[in-house]
């Protein structure tokens, strides 16, 4: 079940098969901009209580009305917390369009967030999710946005590919990690590169 | 090969490559801004370690741009951080705030300092970096690790894009239009994931007979169409550019005749008309003509998209001896735009005695409220007001305030409907 304990990236083993969690979904191009809004990129991502502040403000920005699919109107982070309730974020097509700021990818894993679904991301946000080992991008083959409700309880297996809905008794697949998966699996691009004796 | 291919196979030791295809390449070019500057350098510490050197210091450059002129704490400790490691690492390309040598909106600021060679390799933490293309450059955005990765290694990995090629035909640009009205087309057809993954390459005669400000403007928006990089053949309007701003050697490429594209989209430039994005997305489009008389509060032209001196130039073709009927907001995009405005005239007049006898809103070169920015940025939108802007995004919030509504149109349109007080079609003013 969903971990409570801090999901920070140190905690999160990036082999490790299965993710479950409560979901959280939104709708189509959700840019960065919805992501982590412009004004608070100023924290530092080096600095542990300034970095908490990206978790608090993660997917701030996007309307209140589409926050929290099909309901609208629920935050990602309750006000005054730095942490999520929900563990997979679940989008429309083309999320993360927009800006390069890795800080969103980022400020998604520091509110806690495991994994993002959604049937197309925008390439800069892809990469950085992965080459930063921040969420794992999955693609699905159908817009979940349409049918996964917030607050349902999922269970990813990263191994079959598969999304297993509970609450609505339904499952999913995913498309296969392609190219990327050998830099999602060893964690990032530094982790992937030292693995493969490119750098020391 | 296309001109993408070409240049990513050549950087990569290869003879060819084809799209879909993952190989590393050596970088020409990495860029950063006081934004993602700081998270890099931290990411390339932490992984390098503290006494690392770059990898090259020819060939980062640093350009503060983004959150300057702000009295907002963390942002000026940003552009701090920036200036300690440019001394540490004795970098040659930083161009510091509050000196001589600073420059303003990095896409601009690169072409100008003679950073954007045909045939080369760019990165930049910032999605418009895309830019760069409308010199013969693959130029693409990158996030803060693969960043701190080339400041170490000087290569990264990328995905051979397929490239979508879009042809405008037309002698001449027609008078009343933009490249921005072009761009906008585009993107309202094929949509804000269009492109995703993609090469935008612009061709044909419309395209030939662009200056470089234009042509850059067609690039800059690639990535709203979700592109990975936008580019242009270099000619000898490129090359005229390039050899004035730098003393490099730099081998072009150019697409083959006979290359392979994913699709191919054909436009007389005659048939577009002035073109408008609606909130809160660039690729919800409509004609300025359709809508007229929309309400507005506040005109904004400025970006690395809308603040070149030829987009002040357009603007000031309207605005002079008009009156202004709401709040308008002048950003040149550099420092060396912003001395041009008291150079170039129009009708004997120069464009800042143009724009302050109208009673623009001047401000200091830099992104401003393009991106929102702390709540004490020049120009932001704090709450309801409907802006028309001559920038490349009106995505919620994007400049400033979530509630507020952001239109998207050419330098003429928003001069247009700055005097006129509701969205207007700049015919009006300028016919053919
Ligand atoms: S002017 Fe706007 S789009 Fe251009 S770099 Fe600055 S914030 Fe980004």
């Amino acid at each position: 079940m969903a971990q409570t304990a801090t999901k920070d990236k140190e905690t999160t083993d990036p082999s490790s098969t299965i993710i479950t969690g409560k979901a959280f979904v939104v709708g189509r191009n959700v840019d960065t901009d919805q992501i982590i809004p412009a004004e608070h990129l100023v924290y530092s991502l080096d600095d542990p209580e300034e970095k908490k502040f990206y978790g608090r403000y993660s997917l701030s920005g996007v309307p209140d009305k589409q926050s929290g699919l099909p309901q609208g109107n629920i935050p990602l982070v309750e006000e005054g917390e730095f942490e999520s309730e929900f563990d997979i974020v679940i989008g429309g097509p083309n999320f993360g369009c927009g800006s390069s700021r890795e800080h969103a990818p980022a400020s998604m894993q520091i509110a806690g967030i495991q994994a993002i679904i959604a049937p197309t991301f925008a390439r800069i946000f892809y990469r950085n999710a992965v080459d930063g080992g921040f969420i794992i991008p999955f693609e699905s083959e159908e817009d979940l946005s349409q049918i996964i409700e917030t607050y349902d309880e999922l269970e990813i297996n990263k191994e079959d590919q598969v999304l297993i809905n509970h609450t609505q008794n339904k499952t999913h697949n995913l498309r296969p990690l392609g190219s990327v998966e050998d830099i999602v699996m060893a964690g990032g691009i530094f982790e992937y590169a030292r693995k493969t004796g490119m750098i020391e | 090969m296309t001109l993408t291919e070409k240049i990513i196979a050549r950087h990569s030791g290869k003879s060819e490559v084809v799209p879909g295809e993952s190989v590393w390449v050596d970088v020409d070019v990495l860029m950063t801004h006081d934004v993602c500057g700081p998270p890099s350098i931290g990411i390339f510490e932490k992984q390098f370690g503290k006494d690392a050197r770059v990898w090259d210091k020819e060939k980062v450059v640093i350009i503060p741009d983004h959150f300057i002129f702000t009295e907002d704490k963390y942002a000026n400790r940003n552009v701090d951080k920036l200036r300690a490691f440019a001394a540490d690492q004795d970098l040659p390309y930083f161009y510091d705030v509050g000196t001589d040598e600073y420059k303003g909106v990095c896409h601009v600021a690169l072409p100008e300092e003679g950073f954007t060679r045909p045939g080369e390799i760019l990165f930049g933490t910032d999605s418009h970096t895309c830019t760069a293309g409308a010199f013969g450059q693959f130029a693409t955005g990158i996030g803060n690790t693969d960043a701190a990765f080339i400041m170490g290694t000087g290569k990264l990995w990328v995905k051979v894009p397929e490239t979508m090629k879009f042809i405008f035909h037309g002698d001449d640009m027609p008078d009343y239009l933009m490249a921005k009205d072009l761009i906008l087309k585009i993107i309202g057809d094929i949509g804000v994931d269009g492109a995703t993954y993609r090469t935008m390459e612009f061709s044909g005669t419309g395209v030939q007979q662009m200056d470089m400000e234009s042509r850059m403007t067609l690039t800059n928006m690639v990535i709203e169409a979700g592109g990975k990089n936008g580019v242009v053949d270099p000619d000898e309007t490129t090359m005229e550019y390039v050899r004035k701003r730098t003393d490099k050697e730099f081998t072009p490429v150019y697409s083959d005749k006979d290359a392979d594209y994913h699709s191919v989209y054909e436009y007389n430039m005659e048939d577009i008309v002035p073109m408008v994005a609606k909130p809160h997305s660039p690729d919800n489009k409509a004609t300025a003509e359709e809508l007229e008389g929309t309400e507005l509060d506040q005109a904004y032209i400025g970006s690395c998209t809308g603040g070149k001196l030829s987009d002040f130039k357009a603007a000031a073709r309207i605005i002079q001896g008009r009156e202004l009927k709401m709040d308008t907001f002048v950003v040149p995009a550099t420092t060396e735009i912003a001395n041009g405005l008291h150079e170039e005239t129009v009708n004997g007049q120069t464009l800042y005695e143009i724009f302050t006898q109208a009673g623009c809103h001047i401000g200091n070169a830099s992104c401003a409220a393009c991106l929102g920015g702390p709540s004490d940025t020049f120009g932001r939108l704090q709450d309801k007001e409907a802006c028309i802007s001559s920038t490349n995004r009106n995505y919620p919030g994007r400049m400033g305030s979530k509630n507020a509504e952001v239109y998207l149109a050419s330098p003429y349109t928003v001069a247009a409907s700055a005097v006129t007080g509701t969205i207007a079609d700049p015919r009006k003013f300028i016919s053919n």
